[in-house]
């Protein structure tokens, strides 16, 4: 097997980055604004009549729920935008006719996609910083929830960038499924707080396993143990995995 | 002289909801190195299936393709790194400057950052003074030299180009053409794709011609022109005759209705079949001179490529 044309991934890689800083305030700007709206509005002005949780105050509780939102939706949508685009244009013919492996495509699109929802995820936590008391328990799990989390969402981005046909079905999956669950997946509370009923159906939302395995590494406090969320996820990782080498293997809507 | 590019029994087939199209059927056809080659073919011929099979853009359904050797398929790398192609479409990005979009086309076949190298190319290209402007300001030929420019970023030894100057003004054309000829100068074999007669004429070693997915006729282009060239030569007579004098009788002799002009069509390919013997042009004036048959004036017209593409595809 020959090495890793690493000049094209950097030739990719670098497009994709060039396409973040020309579009700042989209990429940037816009969630960082959103995000600073949430922690004034459940932060300080709800937040302060709302009890601790779990012996945490309502404003540091949210922190990694708004990191996370803002990390599967931007993961989804800068990786969907990042194929489809050229897929619209046609300037995919390009990459489509380079010596590049498919491997080497997803690591330069997802691997693009998942830095900027990193760097993203970074600066929402600084800001977080400036509006309630943060401290992480453990740095390095909180690290590889973030990794784990960008790169799987980023995959499943680059799905729907393949499988989209228009820019409608390019704003579905973010508006329409990543949200709603995020928002139902424990983001803005403990599923403790529910209906039993709840709390089971709830389970069955994998956003929950992410948030809960997060927070967890934010503040020791979990719906679910930290080793089922990191189960749920690599799971999740490796389905995506799977379905963008089934993309690849058939051809589906990149080759006719 | 040995292969740049071997297409081996390919087939193409679109499955679709109102049935299969097959867009390729068994096609077989060897590219010389170093040559040009034009494909010529009618819209919906499958050009445009064969070179994106060529290139990885499209899947074949049945065949094998090898470039210098290297399967398209099971050796990818190998094979893709010596193509470049330009489509026909013009498809570029917008907001990247024609420089960084060179860049990246360079980068994306695997070749280490060269500005010296992109340097050339754009000038060689007159895109150099826009090096630094984004591809949405460019002109129409602009994008279309971009094309090509970022087509021979890698430099690649054999180089596709569907329909380069489809919708291109004359000049640019031939800027164009003068470009390609260096290029096989340069011993880069190229295959483009064309509508136009006048360019396969003007630039290709060889000619194919391709019709329905199939490629009805592979020829020098030269021996094309001479094997199925038609000449008609045209004599204005002094007077006119009520027919033609029976000394003179001939298949490929006729009269116009007013009896003043003899119109004599030699036809190469019918005499290279062996289907009739024909006369030369010397021999029928001498032999209206023998019946003394006096005419003012005579004109020959040798059949265009165009006319012999249209006969082809037409059969």
């Amino acid at each position: 097997m020959k090495a890793l044309n690493t000049n094209a991934i950097r030739a990719i890689y670098r497009f994709e980055m060039a396409r973040t800083l020309r579009t700042l305030t989209q990429s940037i700007v816009s969630p960082v604004l959103s995000t600073s709206l949430y922690f004034v509005v459940f932060g300080a002005a709800i937040g302060g009549r709302i009890p601790e949780v779990d012996g945490i105050a309502y404003g540091s509780f949210i922190v990694p729920g708004l990191i996370m939102l803002s990390l599967l939706t931007q993961s989804v949508a800068n990786a969907s935008f990042g194929i489809y685009f050229p897929r619209f244009t046609g300037t995919i013919y390009e990459v489509l006719s380079a010596p590049v492996s498919y491997l080497e495509i997803v690591i330069a699109y997802v691997g693009a996609a998942a830095s900027k929802s990193l760097i993203l995820g970074a600066i929402i936590l600084a800001t977080a910083g400036l509006f309630v008391p943060l401290h992480i328990d453990h740095p390095l799990w909180m690290l590889l929830f973030l990794v784990l989390t960008a790169v799987t969402f980023s995959l499943l981005g680059f799905i729907v960038g393949i499988w989209a046909d228009g820019f409608e079905k390019l704003n579905l999956v973010p508006m329409l499924i990543i949200t709603p669950l995020t928002f139902l997946g424990g983001s803005f509370y403990s599923i403790d707080m529910l209906p039993p009923f709840w709390q089971t159906v709830t389970l069955f939302n994998p956003v929950v396993y992410l948030v809960s395995g997060f927070r967890w590494s934010f503040y020791g406090i979990a719906d679910v143990s930290p080793a089922l969320s990191l189960g749920m996820t690599l799971l999740f990782l490796f389905a995506c995995i799977g379905i963008v080498a089934w993309i690849f293997k058939t051809g589906y809507r990149l080759k006719p | 002289m040995t292969l740049m590019l071997s297409v081996s029994n390919l087939s193409k087939v679109y499955a679709g909801k109102k049935g299969d199209f097959q867009a390729l059927k068994d096609i077989n056809l060897e590219i010389r190195r170093g040559e040009i080659f034009a494909l010529l073919g009618p819209n919906g011929a499958g050009k445009t299936t064969l070179i994106g099979i060529i290139c990885g853009l499209i899947n074949a359904s049945s065949g094998k393709i090898t470039v210098d050797g290297h399967d398209n398929v099971a050796d990818y790398r190998a094979a893709r790194e010596l193509i470049g192609l330009v489509p026909q479409e013009l498809t570029t990005d917008a907001f990247e400057t024609v420089f960084s979009a060179v860049s990246f086309s360079r980068g994306l076949f695997g070749k280490p950052r060269n500005p010296a190298y992109i340097e050339q190319v754009l000038r060689s290209l007159s895109l150099w003074d826009k090096r630094n402007s984004k591809i949405m300001t460019l002109s129409g030929g602009m994008k279309r030299r971009l094309l090509i420019a970022k087509a021979l970023s890698h430099e690649p030894r054999m180089l596709f180009l569907d329909e380069p100057t489809a919708g291109v003004d004359v000049e640019l054309r031939r800027d164009m053409w003068n470009l390609v000829r260096k290029l096989r100068d340069d011993g880069v074999t190229v295959l483009l794709t064309t509508h136009y007669i006048e360019e396969a004429e003007e630039m290709a070693d060889r000619i194919g011609v391709i019709s329905k997915g199939e490629i009805i006729l592979v020829e020098d282009k030269a021996t094309l022109m001479h094997k199925l060239g038609k000449k008609q030569l045209t004599v204005y007579l002094n007077e006119a005759l009520a027919s033609i004098p029976a000394a003179l009788a001939d298949d490929a002799l006729e009269l116009s209705a007013d009896g003043y002009t003899l119109s004599y069509t030699y036809d190469a390919e019918q005499e290279a079949e062996g289907r009739r013997q024909q006369r030369g042009i010397g021999d029928l004036l001498n032999e209206l001179n023998k019946a003394g048959i006096g005419y003012r004036d005579v004109n020959t017209k040798q059949s265009s490529l165009e006319e012999i593409f249209v006969s082809l595809v037409n059969r």
